[in-house]
């Protein structure tokens, strides 16, 4: 049992930061029905931001690790890819809009082939370890379970994010603009809704939380390389796919549920298998709900 | 006529498919002869990808996926199943090995085509993006399997597969490919399939059995995909690296770049494809930049691809023209 909870525990971390990619992919998907595949590498950027911001604020050896540094840390990356999405968005996206969605993906596709092998180029192929910003300590929870201080931070910034941009979302007038060009594009504009600005804020804001994410998973896994995002962002897409994909509390579920089967097949099976459990989760669920867990089904008109 | 034009056709294939072979084979330094090889293998990728997503209209992500199925299932033949079959020392009967690697190639089509008939039933219930999203995890799914299968080398890849493959033989599959692929295209199969990609609902109204066709299109792609991983398994080294989701984006680019829905544009964009980061190397670390950048480019300058739904073809020679009626007076 305490192997059960233990495997729990690093499996809602691990959940938590699919869970803040998912979002990203899901909202830009709510709005312009694009798999947004650099929204992984934007994620590599966001851990790589940190790293550099650290070692700027010289804040990379325990001594001088203080919550108040990693804060800033966390908030210059989250800065520095929302404008990355945003530049991305006007430069290859924006073009492409009209043409078959398609165009668009091969588009992205194109974006973080270029994002991946620029980071190589840039930042190097080797992986770099991730300072420790906050110094590490490891909690023992009640039943002998044990989890480090920096999961325990992965949990509750995102919860914290999530919080924020669900109010966001519902409350700010920026927000309801979202929501309402995610319904029906050419009807918001026509309500004076400038959708252009709308979508760049999208990016902006989904890049930013892709941003939080891989700063956290600095903290936790502190080996980080060019092409670490490929994998957990495709593992991300399925978990908003899974979620039902435009939905934003189906992204945080899904996301979650992909961090805690993972740990539970890595704990009671195979490692080996740990790739595949994500997507038998989700063929699974797809075979049963079509449009994912919290997804509308949506009737074909003739 | 027609039959004739056909016989001669025929002909002038072998013809052209074994003097390259054997230019190659003297000429050709052995670089370009294995980018000839990869570029005929990636057009036999590229055209059966084309059917299920350019003339059927579905989408799928997974390809790469039965290509594995076909490289390993074939692989497997070749090194277990052959020695029995055709006796320990076939392999110094050079007509013997021929055979023995023609039943291989099948037998990677076979079991492809059975995984994709498998993949393609259930997907049917759904569209667009998740059926994208669940063969690109099918594909994954293929890929883990296998490199937890220790009889086919797991994760050291597959060691001791001859290597058998040569130009001829992947420009024989390439062009009979093609030549499958064009004539279903223009059979009455071909336009409904055609019709399924324009509208799927009116197809289904004018009777069109739109899953039995969908299906039959993942299955004939799949068997395409399983050939040229046959053919890919016994000329490299077969390890799952190569059958990542990378390759079937890869795929999927070809006929994107080529131009959706066109054969000679898949053709086109295969070739295009596997040789520009060939030509690239000049550049050497910001080669997959390049790269990268180029297709973005060409996906903002020219979305349709290069071909859009246009096919290459020589010009034919027009019937002489009737004479026009001269207006009465």
């Amino acid at each position: 049992m305490q192997e059960f909870f233990q495997q729990l525990a690093n499996g809602i971390a691990w959940g938590s930061i699919y869970a803040l990619i998912a979002l990203g992919y899901t909202m830009v998907y709510g709005i312009l029905r694009l798999i947004n595949f650099a929204h992984g590498d934007v994620y590599m950027v966001g851990a790589f931001a940190a790293y550099y911001l650290a070692g700027a604020l010289g804040v990379g050896t325990i001594t001088s690790a203080s919550p108040l540094m990693a804060a800033l840390v966390l908030l210059g990356s989250m800065v520095i890819c929302a404008l990355l999405g945003m530049g991305i968005e006007l430069l290859a996206y924006r073009p492409v809009r009209r043409s078959s969605r398609i165009t668009a993906l091969i588009t992205a596709i194109g974006v973080s082939l270029f994002l991946e092998n620029a980071g190589i180029l840039v930042f190097g192929a080797d992986p770099k370890f991730f300072p420790q910003v906050i110094a590490p300590r490891t909690i023992t929870l009640p039943g002998g379970v044990l989890v480090t201080n920096h999961q325990i931070m992965v949990v509750v910034v995102s919860i914290v994010l999530m919080v924020g941009l669900t109010l966001f979302i519902q409350k700010t007038r920026t927000g309801k603009a979202m929501r309402a060009v995610a319904f029906n594009r050419d009807a918001a504009s026509l309500m004076g809704i400038p959708t252009d600005r709308i979508i760049t804020y999208t990016f902006a804001l989904g890049s930013a939380l892709a941003a939080a994410a891989g700063f956290l998973v600095g903290l936790t896994n502190p080996k980080i390389e060019p092409l670490m995002g490929v994998m957990p962002g495709i593992k991300a897409f399925v978990a908003a796919v899974l979620g039902g994909i435009g939905s934003i509390p189906g992204a945080m579920i899904g996301g979650l549920l992909m961090g805690i089967s993972e740990y539970m097949v890595v704990g009671y099976l195979s490692s080996t298998y740990r790739d595949a459990i994500a997507f038998v989760i989700l063929i699974v669920v797809l075979l049963l709900k079509p449009a994912g867990l919290l997804g509308r089904n949506v009737t074909e008109k003739v | 006529m027609i039959a004739l034009r056909r016989v001669l056709g025929l002909l002038a294939g072998i013809a052209i498919v074994i003097g390259l072979d054997w230019a190659g084979r003297l000429g050709l330094n052995p670089y370009i002869y294995g980018v000839l090889v990869l570029c005929a293998i990636n057009v036999i990728l590229a055209l059966s990808l084309n059917l299920v997503n350019g003339i059927t209209g579905q989408f799928s992500i997974g390809h790469a996926g039965f290509m594995a199925v076909g490289a390993y299932a074939s692989a497997a033949y070749t090194v277990y199943a052959s020695p029995i079959l055709f006796g320990p020392g076939y392999a110094s009967s050079a007509w013997l090995t021929a055979g023995a690697f023609l039943l291989a190639i099948l037998v990677g089509g076979l079991a492809s085509a059975v995984a994709g008939f498998l993949v393609g039933l259930p997907s049917m219930r759904l569209r667009g993006d998740y059926l994208a999203i669940v063969t690109l995890g099918f594909g994954e799914i293929i890929r883990v399997a296998i490199l937890n299968i220790d009889a086919v080398g797991g994760a050291r890849g597959f060691a001791g597969v001859p290597q058998r493959t040569n130009l001829a033989w992947v420009l024989g599959a390439a062009w009979i490919t093609f030549v499958v692929i064009r004539n279903l295209m223009k059979s009455f199969h071909g336009r409904a399939l055609l019709a399924i990609r324009e509208d799927e609902i009116a197809a289904e109204a004018l009777g069109i059995p739109t899953t039995r066709y969908k299906v039959t299109a993942f299955v004939i792609g799949a068997f395409f995909a399983g050939v040229a991983g046959a053919l890919f398994a016994h000329y490299l080294y077969l390890h799952t690296n190569s059958f990542t989701f990378m390759k079937s984006i890869e795929i999927v680019i070809m006929i994107v770049l080529g131009g959706m829905g066109s054969l000679t544009g898949s053709i086109l964009g295969a070739i295009l494809l596997t040789a520009l980061p060939e030509v690239l190397r000049f550049a050497s670390s910001l080669r997959l930049i390049i790269y990268s950048l180029l297709l973005i480019v060409l996906m903002i300058a020219r979305p349709q691809g290069i071909l859009g739904r246009r096919e290459l073809s020589f010009p034919k020679r027009r019937a002489p023209e009737a004479p026009r009626p001269t207006p009465a007076s």
